[in-house]
């Protein structure tokens, strides 16, 4: 990898107790701007809790997260969100009885500003400077994602891999720097997992650096620059998705001799 | 001396409040369920064993047992019409609670108009002897309510750990979780945590009037958020905890009156539920499970 | 000139709209309060005090009375809004007590004796300016930046945190606006009724205007609106036999009906 490229995200020896086992145990973990890294491993094997640690929904026992070297550990996740770093979730979600652009336009918050007193005072009916500036800009993220039409639905109404879409915008909306997607294509098909390929690699490219977790291999292989393989909350194997296909230790952990092919 | 003639006393005030807080949490253990119309049927539990003793004359022997069933009837009643068919429906979580709400109102107004708003007298009477040891002073009232309370709840504890049934109970305040997957909680011991409950808080209705000489229709609210208090002192679902959790806080209330003013006693309960509130603040609804995933 | 008993009727629904709407507020971010009373008595005594003792202007004292209970909303809400659901209700429910014991015990403004000699200063207009003030600030928040990122928290939390919405912040500024204007109502009862006692802010007065929000469904303010004035003008209108005798009964009934027939649709979306 190119050394004049700085880590947005740095975790040195982080490590998460549940009671008497370790979800997540001494990871180290370096993710290089504008990359698509993937974190892989079998089910259990700590990767949404390595997530929840990075995002400050859980404290980490011991360690330290960096995000262009701030130290974050046990911040709250809003300082987190701030400082750039924002998640989707598995099971995604969402604000269900808000539609579609008010999800995203709520991603703007922490963008903007603008308290009680602003609400009291706009004149009603019409949307000031900043209200304005965040609808487009929520439109454009819709756009983006393939949602444009739906923007007045629901979000509950929404077929699950609309949500998984609008999840991405909102996440898009607090303008990351680091976007975690945490299993982003489960339960797509095939032409969908393709469109969101295109789009994580799509966003890369524009400076937004990606850290997932998927077990969808084959898109693993083809989007990801760096792939970091966790067992039992360690890390066994990191490198490029050749490196990884040929690891034997990885192969026998995990990827099976098929996923090889 | 005086510390320790405060202590009987406040174990004496706090074993009423125990046995509403048994109430309370055997109720919350099996449906995760805050009772507010708890208070109230205590409160009943006290004005029917006032009507049965003026109608047919008699003493505590009657009056216990009269408040116990009638209480228990009524908690049943609670749970059927007001409980059942809202957990039935699955709607919020906060529904049942809120029903409860509305059904305090209820008990509350119609004993008001029954009964009259004012203090009445209850005059379930017993020779009185007080007894002098040393510097202490107990009278037969006070022995008769810290045997009746404690002997409940033995009984309650002997229930909940010899019987087959009250070990089902107990399992299902102890472990919601581990109880949905044996499938114990079943209707059967969801009426009787209730009939128990409510037939607990009864006869501290009448230990609490004899003690004061008077009930309200205005009673069951303040007696209900002190059962409350010492529940959540206890932890939820704990009936032991319960249990310390009301005398402690019947001897902290007395302490409290002897040294500070005794006008802000009734405050006191409330602080007890700020602060466990504030420093337990993650109790069984605010734990971090649900993040995975 | 209005039929008095029509006017009094007015004035409490103006009174219990704002204090609906008081409520209303925290609700919008998720927190239910049965409090709103304590906040209310806040405002009614600061406010009664400073006309009748101090002989200050209505204007002045309705508002310092308003800011008053804000400053203990916020006081009590910083630390306590990290709890949720039951815990919060019962904690605000203890709160309530705290101040009505307070008020109980406290000389200055009679203790339980209650305070009298509070001047006639609220009027119809002035009722119904506030209430439209109030309609019109709950109006203005909903569709502004914070009123989704209320929303937002009371969808979910965990996901509008992890989008960068400081939800201590967002509760407590809520849930101190809520009170401030529970203590504007408190204000103006206190003018209306020229009489307060501590009994007038009690647990039954914190259900009624939790009663009202729950009536007209958590989900707007309208609804919140609606409620209050079904809750204050119905017993007038089937006022046969004793309905004000019974006001908390039928109230009490239509609650555990509505639990039952709406559940969901009244407390709004949640998982």
């Amino acid at each position: 990898m190119n050394a004049a490229v700085s880590p947005v995200l740095e975790a040195r020896a982080l490590s998460r107790r549940f009671g008497g086992y370790f979800a997540v145990a001494e990871m180290n973990l370096t993710v290089d701007k504008r990359s698509i890294h993937a974190v892989i491993g079998p089910n259990g094997a700590g990767k949404t809790t390595l997530f929840n640690l990075i995002t400050g929904v859980l404290p980490p026992t011991m360690g330290d997260i960096l995000v262009e070297g701030t130290q974050v550990a046990g911040s709250r996740p809003d300082r987190i969100a701030r400082l750039g770093v924002v998640r989707t979730f598995q099971g995604v979600r969402l604000f269900p009885s808000m539609s579609a652009l008010e999800n995203v336009l709520v991603g703007r918050f922490c963008r903007t500003r603008g308290g009680y007193l602003a609400a009291f005072t706009r004149i009603p009916g019409k949307a000031g400077v900043t209200e304005a500036a965040s609808r487009r800009r929520a439109e454009e993220l819709l756009e983006r994602v393939g949602l444009a039409s739906r923007r007045h639905m629901r979000a509950s109404e929404l077929a699950l891999a609309d949500q998984r879409r609008l999840e991405i915008a909102r996440a898009l909306a607090t303008d990351p720097q680091l976007l975690l997607l945490d299993e982003p294509v489960a339960g797509m098909n095939p032409v969908e997992v393709q469109e969101a390929g295109e789009l994580f690699k799509s966003l890369r490219d524009e400076g937004i650096t990606i850290l997932l977790t998927e077990h969808h291999m084959s898109l693993v292989m083809a989007i990801s620059d760096q792939i970091t393989v966790m067992s039992y909350g360690r890390k066994i194997a990191e490198g490029t998705p050749e490196v990884i296909q040929r690891d034997p230790q990885v192969l026998a952990a995990y990827l099976g001799s098929e996923a090889t092919s | 001396m005086l510390l320790l003639q405060q202590i009987i006393n406040g174990v004496m005030l706090g074993s009423s409040y125990s046995l509403i807080a048994i109430g309370y949490t055997l109720v919350f253990g099996v449906l995760h369920l805050i009772h507010l119309a708890h208070g109230e049927v205590f409160m009943v539990g006290a004005f029917v064993a006032l009507q049965v003793v003026l109608l047919m004359g008699g003493g505590v022997g009657v009056a216990i047992p009269a408040a116990a069933v009638a209480s228990a009837v009524l908690g049943v009643l609670i749970y059927l019409a007001a409980v059942k068919p809202i957990m039935a429906r699955k709607g919020h979580f906060l529904a049942p609670m809120i029903s409860t709400i509305g059904v305090g109102l209820v008990l509350q107004e119609l004993a008001t108009r029954m009964f009259g708003g004012e203090q009445v007298g209850f005059p379930v009477q017993m020779e009185s002897h007080v007894w002098h040891l040393g510097g202490l002073t107990i009278t037969s009232v006070q022995v008769v309510i810290l045997a009746v309370s404690l002997g409940l709840m033995l009984a309650l504890h002997l229930f909940v750990t010899l019987t087959r049934v009250g070990m089902a109970m107990r399992a299902t305040a102890e472990s919601m979780v581990i109880s949905h997957t044996l499938g114990i909680r079943s209707d059967r011991i969801i009426i009787l945590t209730f009939a128990i409950a409510s037939a607990l808080a009864g006869v501290a209705g009448v230990l609490v009037g004899m003690s004061f000489n008077s009930i309200s229709p205005y009673m069951g609210v303040d007696m209900g958020i002190k059962g409350l208090a010492a529940m959540l002192l206890g932890g939820l679902g704990n009936v032991y905890g319960a249990m310390i959790g009301g005398l402690v806080i019947g001897i902290v209330e007395v302490i409290s009156v002897g040294y500070l003013s005794s006008s802000y006693r009734d405050a006191f309960a409330f602080f007890v539920i700020i602060a466990v509130l504030l420093f337990r603040p993650r109790g069984i609804f605010g734990s971090t499970a649900h993040v995975e995933g | 000139m209005l039929d008095p008993y029509i006017e009094s009727i007015l004035i409490f629904s103006g009174i219990n709209v704002i204090l609906a709407l008081s409520l209303y507020l925290p609700v919008s971010a998720g927190l239910l309060s049965l409090g709103q009373g304590g906040f209310m008595a806040i405002g009614a005594y600061v406010s009664g005090y400073m006309t009748s003792v101090l002989g200050w202007p209505f204007a002045v004292a309705l508002i310092a009375g308003g800011v008053s209970a804000g400053i203990v909303g916020l006081l009590v809400g910083l630390p306590s809004l990290r709890i949720k659901g039951v815990y919060l209700i019962i904690m605000t429910m203890g709160f309530g007590e705290i101040v009505r014991v307070f008020f109980l015990n406290f000389e200055p403004t009679g203790a339980a004796s209650g305070m009298g000699g509070i001047p006639t200063e609220t009027t119809l207009p002035i009722v119904v300016g506030v209430t439209v003030l109030v309609l019109l600030m709950c109006f203005q928040i909903r569709g502004s930046r914070i009123g989704r990122a209320l929303e937002a928290v009371r969808e979910d939390e965990l996901a509008a945190e992890v989008i960068g919405i400081n939800l201590t912040r967002i509760k407590v500024a809520i849930f101190g606006l809520g009170a401030a204007v529970a203590g504007i109502g408190g204000g103006l009862f206190a003018h209306y009724a020229t009489f307060i006692d501590p009994g007038q802010f009690g647990f039954q007065r914190s259900a009624e205007i939790f009663i009202m929000v729950v009536l007209g469904g958590m989900g707007n303010f309208l609804g919140a609106t609606v409620g209050a004035l079904v809750v204050t003008i119905l017993p007038e209108v089937l006022r046969v036999g004793d309905m004000q005798e019974w006001r908390m009964t039928f109230f009490g009934v239509l609650l555990v009906i509505i639990m039952i027939v709406r559940p969901m649709g009244l407390i709004g979306v949640r998982r």
